[in-house]
């Protein structure tokens, strides 16, 4: 046996709770006064958060393998501390090899520059050489199927065009180690595939590492032979493939039907700054069921009144598919925030979804501008009616009662 | 694999001093990028893109020449106000411009910082070179209006360069180090005290009316001249004066303080710098 490509041995990582966010100077002069007179600190209580304790794995050369882990289970924070953009606070990791992570498709794309400079850029951010993007340049344009866009700044493509062409930039990077995450999560099904191919191709031609993290179960399914599964920080082993996607959906439990979101991460262009959600809750003692009536609410804060806001909310499977989304301006209908706290009703009459688990994410906004999005806060169960007890056959994700009338 | 890749350990608390050379040499390719991309970003999209780096400091010598000049006439020892104040300026805005571009290099970048790793220092290397740009515009202005005294006015026979004028390049590189040096110092404070962003502006402001830009140093008594000398820009001014106007107060002994001082500062930017962007993202 080889030696490991990756070695993590015993890291951890902690967070201060308190000190999140940066402090002001003003702030630390305050403390330090009252340190001197005596007087209680102002600052809140520091907290200290383990997002990581104590985690061991070894990776072989040309392995790929698969990391899951729900919400808040650390996977990020590892992805971090292995592609260097954060140290862990005890343990160390050994790399046997350039790494090229792949946190976010396009990092550091400038809207005002063409499509060529930009593979330039974000190939260059990623470490490849420009030799290297030169000789690559013309399959990762071929496979972002941009053609004759490639001169246009990046600001007029479609969303689409966008991301594909982020994308192929990082499909065509050759670091011994890649890490990748969650990243296939956008653009759509076929150009998905053609990732998972390139990926598929990519390690077994080239016989390189992936590590590949991901909600979506198929994926993880078909690239991976061997998958670690991470709960709350912990690692709970590293197990071949089928015995962890089994592991894991044993032991994810279901988020309560009241979640507070106020500190959930949010993208820096939505972070709620004109609104914001901060709790969602399910109303009524009955949770979610099949075909009963759905009547979530929601409250949300604006600093100041807001005129026209739509409000949406998505259902996903476990397998990172979106099966149902419920906008409030799907009929072109708007409606306004008071500034200060409001609650906001979201109903259905009956909720058409199969008993299972589902990923949910909502969002404010207006038009295709978002002012805040919280994706994946919970991972929600629908329960089976009581009278509703033929589990046998085949369902979808989606059931509606349809109306029978026998002619 | 062909090549043997050297093995990485990533570990907490690596020492202050360590400073990530070679990977700023395998980024290479990435600097050059950077600047490319700030190049097209200021220049090519804006019709008046390189027109800015002319008028700011034209704009700035005219306030210069009318305020200081004509209505509280400081003498620019026996100078045209409109040449002295070019060459003062020549002196002062790329260090202004590099220390203002720089000092954002952790906040502004939080964003990419966040999501892939590179050398830290490759930004703030970037912005310093890409802003002699602005610097080579505004210096072939200062040419022209050079030649414009020293053919075609009374002035022209007056008009000599001084021994000074061989070091530069050197005083570019030297312009490059302190606004670079202090911009990585702010850049790491203002990551850790927001507030702090407000006070730069201002620093800036103050530091030039503290070094010899709108007078000549010979009009500070020669008693108190050593405390403005402690000031590395001081020199630098004075030494860039000397050179295109042949009238400056700078010795060798004066710009060897001020070179040390800032080789200093730099050194202590970088190691600030760097020691705030390991952890950095862990605190936005």
């Amino acid at each position: 046996m080889t030696a490991p490509i990756i070695s993590v041995r015993g890291v951890s990582k902690r967070y201060n709770l308190g000190k999140i966010g940066m402090t002001t100077f003003r702030e630390e002069i305050q403390e330090t006064w009252n340190r001197w007179r005596g007087l209680p600190s102002t600052r809140k209580t520091a907290r200290d958060f383990w997002a990581l304790r104590d985690i061991s794995f070894d990776v072989q050369p040309g392995e790929v393998i698969g990391m899951i882990g729900g919400n808040g289970a650390g996977k990020s924070t590892l992805l971090k501390i292995m592609s260097r953009i954060t140290e862990p606070t005890t343990g160390e990791i050994e790399l046997g090899g350039r790494i090229g992570s792949l946190l976010e498709v396009g990092t550091g794309f400038h809207p005002e520059l063409s499509g060529r400079d930009n593979v330039f850029l974000n190939g260059s951010m990623l470490g490849m050489k420009k030799s290297e993007i030169r000789s690559k340049f013309d399959s990762i344009v071929e496979f972002a199927e941009v053609g004759k866009f490639i001169d246009t700044p990046v600001k007029r493509y479609s969303s689409g065009m966008y991301v594909r062409l982020a994308f192929a930039v990082a499909a065509f990077l050759e670091p011994e180690i890649l890490i990748v995450d969650e990243v296939l999560a956008v653009g759509d099904a076929q150009f998905q595939r053609k990732c998972i191919n390139r990926m598929q191709e990519i390690s077994q031609d080239q016989g390189r590492t992936i590590l590949f993290v991901s909600h979506s179960m198929p994926s993880i399914s078909r690239l991976c032979q061997r998958c670690a599964v991470l709960e709350s920080g912990k690692l709970l082993g590293v197990f071949p493939i089928d015995e962890a996607v089994e592991l894991y959906s044993r032991r994810v439990k279901p988020t309560a039907y009241d979640v507070n979101v106020r500190e959930n991460k949010r993208e820096a262009a939505s972070d709620g700054s004109v609104c914001r959600i901060t709790r969602i809750r399910v109303l009524g003692d009955q949770g979610l069921r099949l075909n009963d009536p759905l009547e979530l609410e929601f409250e949300i804060e604006a600093p100041e009144a807001v005129d026209k806001v739509m409000l949406g909310f998505g259902f996903d499977t476990v397998e990172g598919q979106r099966i149902l989304t419920l906008d409030s301006d799907a009929d072109g209908r708007n409606f306004s925030l008071a500034a200060g706290l409001n609650r906001v009703r979201l109903s259905l009459p009956a909720l058409p979804l199969h008993p299972g688990r589902y990923y949910c994410s909502t969002a404010l906004g207006l038009g295709r501008v978002y002012y805040d999005i919280v994706d994946s806060f919970a991972l929600w169960e629908v329960l089976p009616r009581r009278d509703d007890w033929e589990t046998g056959r085949r369902f979808g994700g989606c059931r509606l009662m349809p109306e029978i009338s026998v002619a | 694999m062909s090549t043997p890749v050297p093995r990485v350990v990533l570990r907490s608390n690596q020492s202050w001093l360590q400073v990530d050379w070679r990977g700023i040499v395998q980024y290479s390719d990435l600097l050059v990028e950077l600047v490319m991309r700030d190049f097209t970003a200021k220049y090519k999209q804006t019709l008046l893109g390189p027109m800015w780096s002319i008028l700011s400091p034209l704009l700035t010598t005219l306030v210069f020449t009318l305020l200081f000049g004509r209505i509280i006439r400081v003498s620019p020892d026996g100078m045209p106000p409109l040449l002295f104040y070019l060459c003062s300026l020549l002196g002062w805005t790329y260090f202004a411009n590099v220390l203002a571009a720089t000092g954002t290099s952790l906040t502004g970048n939080a964003r990419i910082f966040s999501k892939v790793y590179f050398p830290r220092l490759v930004p703030p290397l970037a912005v310093t070179i890409s802003n002699l740009v602005g610097f080579s515009i505004q210096f072939l202005f200062f040419c022209c209006a050079y030649a414009y005294y020293k053919f075609f006015t009374d002035f022209g026979p007056h008009l000599t360069v001084g021994p000074w004028i061989l070091l530069f390049p050197v005083l570019i590189i030297h312009m490059a180090m302190i606004g670079l040096g202090v911009g990585l110092i702010i850049s790491a404070l203002t990551a850790k005290y927001r507030d702090l962003v407000h006070v730069t502006s201002l620093v800036v402001q103050l530091w030039m009316y503290a070094t010899p830009v709108i007078y000549p140093l010979s009009r500070i008594p020669e008693k108190w001249r050593w405390v403005s000398e402690l000031n590395p820009m001081t020199a630098v001014v004075e030494a860039l004066r000397q050179g295109f106007l042949n009238s400056g107060h700078v010795t060798p002994a004066s710009y060897g303080v001020s070179l040390a001082t800032s080789i200093a500062v730099l050194l202590v930017g970088i190691l600030l710098y760097q020691r705030m962007a390991r952890t950095f993202v862990d605190t936005v």
